[in-house]
């Protein structure tokens, strides 16, 4: 317990500002937004994410999204285990034959109102696997698709700036 | 003659032993052809005397040229420092051979895959249930690694199996596909009998993409990019064994810088790696503050990654002949001052973990894995190394480890501590190994050979974080790929943890399953 303590005290606080001249809007953004969930949503957005066979980069870069130094969570937008308690779906890799049956069941599990949103260059079109016998291209071909965010992988920080930018506009409408 | 000794050996237990023909294209590899009745034997007598489970067991259609499959089993003899195969060819209108499975287990896995790809049959394999092409989406008889699978034929389609686990009071829990937090997809089934778990089976190939099909007919310059995204964790691993194999048959000797960075990036993948296993442990016993700590640690590593490559996940930086960009003196400092930090707060991690009493005891003695049990199931790479079976491709093929002082990280007890304690003691050591590399690094040197690429077959092999991964390539005469199997450890090491979680509470199971941290991409391919 003590170091504990004196780790957390000399190590401070290392969350991002996001400070840099290309996502200072990120932190006003997400103050407006999560007034805008809360009005929506009633609460924050939950999402669950399911992987269709991406190399796990872009798993990696979602997982580093919610460590202490991006922390999506402190915008109100957290991951969840079960499709059952998700706002979103948050999609992986490309339309691979055995996990399309999965895919489509999670979909349906989501309670409405619902929306997909993929990540990494695979879920857009197969990426570098699109000419495979077992891939059927992108995410979209089974589901509709909202929002994608592009990379292989995007980083931690484009993810955010694309949800965030993503929600204030629908929010918007 | 080439390997007299290894002939004689062979001889000795196998007296009917006879080859059609013994090779040694490269230093680090024999080969020996045989009659397609003495293969099994052979592949028995190898898997003794090495000892060595079997590394590698594939097919290759020639059946255009020849008329015929050929069959591939690669073993590793530590003590010589070499890959012995053994292959034969087996006639189109007879395709099948004698199983090797009931006498070797880790064969098991490879000839279910030779099976369900290219249709050959593995007479006596007790197991034929397909791994990769679900039988729930795949039609039967279609056989996608032969080169004449052009587009899928309608067949009926079949259903999965699972084994059956029947007593008073045993339930099964199935897990997944879609489980957990944020992961890549694997069913788990579970048989327990109240709290303790009885039997685990565990169904992969959900991730399955077909990357193997997807080498063939290109050039190998250009599967960089896919050999990387074959594990996204494992990016540099992959493409450093695929761009060996391609070197080996070119005869591209790698200059010593070259060497020297790609050593440089292949510890600071498994820095990374391991400092998220030790996070994920720690989020699976509930204790988030060492497991936020760990993520800052794998973030700096991360950052790190990308101011000397470019690339957070060291890709596009591995070129067939060497390495894109060189490490300048300032990024070397950078490198030297950012590890320096690294190193100080590992240990802190460290110190945090090991002097908290709940900590060890959920790690103590929890997924405990024997060594009898590793070794009949062939495991590889860093479970082995944590049930006490010396095995590391950088101590016994060393090239530049050798330079550095190289030392291999060995466990006894074989539960999740010891696979916890083995990542601390790698982690310390990756990190000495790069600052000692760094030292070895100068300005203005060449860090690329270029040659044109000559046909032939090689075998490419690195000591990834979980354990070898494992690429054998044949290029044809026109400078494309005509065939590249690759191996990554989780192939080996999914079925350690079956045996593992055995009379551990399914409570515990995350804990387990982290402890081991395999790769569902990489074993789906």
């Amino acid at each position: 317990m003590i170091n504990i303590l004196k780790n957390r005290i000399f190590k401070g606080i290392v969350t991002r500002k996001l400070k840099t001249s290309f996502f200072k809007n990120i932190e006003p953004a997400g103050k407006e937004l999560k007034t805008l969930m809360r009005k929506r949503f009633g609460r924050s957005l939950a999402i669950r994410q399911v992987d269709m066979g991406s190399c796990g980069a872009c798993i990696s870069e979602i997982i580093s999204a919610n460590n202490p130094i991006y922390d999506l969570q402190r915008f109100g937008i957290k991951f969840v285990a079960s499709p059952r308690h998700a706002d979103a779906l948050l999609v992986t890799g490309p339309l691979t034959k055995n996990m399309l049956l999965a895919l489509k069941n999670t979909y349906a599990a989501t309670p409405e109102a619902k929306f997909v949103i993929t990540l990494g260059d695979c879920a857009l079109d197969g990426g570098l696997f699109k000419d495979s016998y077992y891939v059927q291209g992108g995410i979209n071909e089974a589901l509709p698709v909202l929002l994608h965010i592009p990379g292989c992988p995007p980083e931690p920080l484009t993810i955010i700036n694309y949800l965030l930018d993503f929600l204030r506009q629908d929010s918007k409408k | 003659m080439v390997c007299a000794e290894l002939i004689i050996q062979i001889k000795n237990k196998f007296p009917a032993f006879n080859a059609l023909e013994v090779s040694q294209a490269y230093a680090d590899e024999v080969r020996l052809k045989v009659e397609p009745s003495l293969f099994k034997n052979t592949c028995l007598t190898l898997h003794k005397i090495l000892p060595s489970p079997v590394m590698m067991f594939f097919a290759e259609d020639q059946r255009a040229g020849r008329g015929c499959f050929v069959l591939n089993c690669q073993f590793v003899s530590f003590k010589k420092g070499q890959w012995v195969s053994v292959y034969a060819d087996i006639p189109d209108d007879q395709a099948c051979f004698e199983s090797l499975a009931r006498d070797i287990y880790s064969a098991s896995l490879f000839e279910r895959e030779i099976q369900e790809m290219f249709g050959i049959l593995p007479q006596g394999n007790p197991d034929l249930r397909r791994l990769n092409l679900h039988d729930e989406t795949w039609p039967q008889g279609n056989f996608p690694l032969r080169k004449d699978f052009r587009n899928i034929q309608p067949a009926s389609l079949g259903e999965y199996k699972f084994a059956k686990i029947e007593g008073e009071g045993i339930f099964e829990i199935p897990v997944g596909p879609v489980h957990a937090g944020i992961i890549a997809p694997g069913h788990f089934r579970f048989s327990a009998a109240g709290e303790p778990i009885v039997n685990l089976e565990i169904r992969l190939g959900f991730t399955h993409r077909g990357v193997e099909k997807l080498f063939e007919k290109k050039a190998p310059g250009d599967c960089l990019r896919l050999s990387e995204a074959v594990a996204g964790d494992s990016a540099f691993s992959h493409s450093l064994a695929f761009t060996m194999a391609a070197e080996k048959i070119s005869a591209l000797t790698i200059c010593a810088q070259a060497s020297y960075l790609r050593a440089i990036f292949l510890e600071l993948e498994r820095a990374y790696n391991h400092l998220n296993s030790i996070g994920g442990i720690a989020t699976d016993v509930g204790f988030s503050f060492p497991s936020a700590f760990a993520a800052i640690l794998k973030e700096e590593i991360l950052q790190l990654n990308q101011q000397l490559s470019g690339s957070r996940y060291l890709k596009n930086i591995n070129l067939i002949g060497g390495i894109a960009s060189g490490i300048n003196q300032e990024k070397r400092k950078l490198l030297l001052k950012s590890l320096k930090a690294i190193k100080r707060d590992f240990e802190e991690l460290v110190k945090i973990l090991y002097n908290s009493v709940s900590f060890m005891d959920r790690v103590e003695s929890t997924g405990l894995l024997h060594r009898k049990t590793a070794e009949d199931l062939g495991i590889v790479g860093l479970a082995a190394r944590a049930s006490g079976i010396p095995t590391d491709l950088r101590q016994y093929f060393p090239s530049v480890y050798q330079k550095a002082g190289f030392q291999m990280a060995r466990e006894e007890s074989g539960d999740a501590l010891a696979r916890l304690n083995i990542r601390v003691a790698e982690f310390r050591q990756s990190i000495r190994l790069i600052e000692e590399f760094t030292s070895l690094l100068k300005d203005n040197e060449e860090i690329r050979t270029e040659s044109s690429l000559k046909p032939g077959s090689a075998l490419g092999y690195v000591e990834a974080w979980r354990g070898p991964v494992l690429y054998w390539l044949k290029i044809n005469e026109d400078g494309l790929i005509e065939r590249c199997k690759i191996v990554d450890a989780s192939f080996h090491n999914w079925q350690a943890l079956a045996y593992a979680v055995l009379g551990n509470i399914i409570p515990d199971f995350p804990l387990c399953n982290k402890s081991f941290d395999l790769s569902y991409t990489g074993n789906d391919l």
